[in-house]
């Protein structure tokens, strides 16, 4: 079974030469006028078909399943906690002490997510996550990973050049700020508590959430008055 | 194993590269990737260490090449061989193999939301020791195994200290082979910027490793 398998991986992963690259999707999104199903569509039709057809999966499931990712999940439900331990100091204690339980209170749990740890940003510690290993990364509060979260750049980078990685998303951290980068090695899934930003006062939780970015949960972004994006 | 899905500290793979607006699914096929991973996870025949330990038995030079979902398109097929749940003439010909039964899916539509808000937690509730205590200096073991093991190469032979015992996790280095859970408590390390890249890195920075019992030794 071991050479079958073996075999598998070296000849029919080079059958797939040609597909997209990662690094290659932000230049292949101009390209919307590809008319003939690329070679990974065919493939992955063909194996959908094969494991419907021995009843190892159901299509309506893996529907179900895309529409959570694609609707249900994401950083509007991280960004909802965000605000709300901000505006509301006990939830925010609950959430630094017992995240699991804090999240839950809003329903955000499951599948990458079973094990939540909330690192809070202060004027004198900025934590940033990675998964230099994969691409671990919370999905209930944060939905899937963008492409470069999962790129070798960021998961080379992040532990050993983190404030040079940081200054390409713009953000500049002084020397006298400590910088944690938080490599999640292990089923712990970690989500930053960004630094609520001045002239946000009067600001109710909505309004808040609205500002709070997807980067700046992941501790490459900072929140600012902008509307958050992404 | 000492592969290249162990990325941390690599230098050369140039700058990172955004997209703005970038869609959950870059195609359709991304999506039926992924969640029939999940589909055939519900099967409970192999865990998320032995789908990891797949995915990097891919050859380097194919991994590197490889899109994320490609990566996962693979390894699925893999374990999919390696549990006997399909053979190499059903995945070639796309046809099930003349006879064969048709199954029930584990995974129907209907428990999909139950599925995905029960997760699959790896903490475990057994009586298990810990060998370290949070503030105690300790240093990763300089280990390197031929098969799945989840302490990254830069930390090997470090040393740190113990930030957060986070309690008794399944352990992924058995688990990926098929040799059992062995629980065992999981910390967060944290180990000075300098200790791992030298006098380059910046003094007040650090990085948090979690790290299991068997990863680390006294120092």
């Amino acid at each position: 079974m071991d050479t079958t398998r073996r075999g598998f991986l070296t000849t029919a992963a080079g059958a797939a030469a040609g597909a997209a690259t990662g690094q290659a999707y932000a230049a292949q999104a101009d390209h919307d006028h590809q008319t003939l199903p690329s070679d990974m569509t065919l493939r992955v039709k063909s194996l959908e078909s094969l494991l419907v057809e021995k009843g190892l999966v159901d299509p309506a499931a893996l529907d179900a399943l895309v529409d959570t990712f694609e609707h249900k999940v994401g950083p509007r439900n991280g960004a909802r906690v965000v605000a709300k331990a901000w505006t509301d100091p006990a939830y925010k204690r609950r959430l630094l002490a017992d995240a699991d339980a804090a999240i839950a209170e809003f329903g955000y749990t499951g599948q990458q997510g079973e094990h939540m740890v909330v690192l809070e940003n202060t004027p004198t510690v900025h934590h940033m996550v990675v998964c230099t290993l994969c691409s671990c990364y919370p999905w209930p509060t944060l939905g899937l990973p963008p492409v470069w979260y999962k790129s070798a750049p960021y998961r080379s980078r992040a532990v050993i050049d983190p404030r040079g990685v940081l200054q390409e998303f713009g953000v500049t951290i002084p020397d006298d700020v400590e910088v944690r980068v938080w490599d999640s090695t292990a089923e712990i899934r970690y989500l930053v508590l960004p630094e609520r930003p001045a002239g946000t006062e009067g600001m109710n939780e909505e309004a808040l959430a609205a500002l709070v970015s997807r980067d700046a949960m992941i501790g490459v972004g900072k929140v600012t008055l902008a509307r958050a994006n992404p | 194993m000492n592969g290249v899905h162990d990325m941390g500290g690599m230098q050369g793979f140039g700058p990172i590269q955004r997209e703005a607006n970038e869609p959950v699914f870059h195609a359709p096929w991304e999506g039926r990737v992924i969640t029939m991973v999940m589909g055939i996870a519900a099967w409970g025949k192999f865990g998320v260490d032995q789908r990891r330990y797949v995915r990097e038995q891919i050859p380097p030079a194919e991994f590197l090449r490889m899109s994320y979902y490609e990566i996962w398109y693979t390894g699925l097929i893999a374990n999919m061989l390696d549990a006997q749940m399909v053979t190499r003439a059903e995945i070639d010909s796309g046809m099930p193999a003349a006879g064969s039964a048709k199954l029930t899916p584990a995974l129907m539509a209907a428990r999909v939301p139950t599925f995905f808000a029960n997760g699959a937690p790896k903490k475990r509730n057994v009586p298990d020791a810990p060998n370290f205590r949070v503030g105690q200096r300790v240093r990763a073991k300089n280990i390197n195994p031929t098969t799945h093991t989840r302490l990254p190469r830069y930390a090997r032979g470090r040393t740190g200290v113990v930030a957060r015992d986070y309690g008794v996790y399944v352990f992924p280095d058995t688990s990926a082979s098929g040799q059992g859970e062995k629980p065992q408590h999981l910390y967060s390390v944290s180990f000075e910027a300098r200790e791992l890249w030298g006098a380059q890195a910046k003094p007040k920075d650090s990085v948090y490793i979690d790290m299991w019992d068997d990863y680390l030794e006294r120092v």
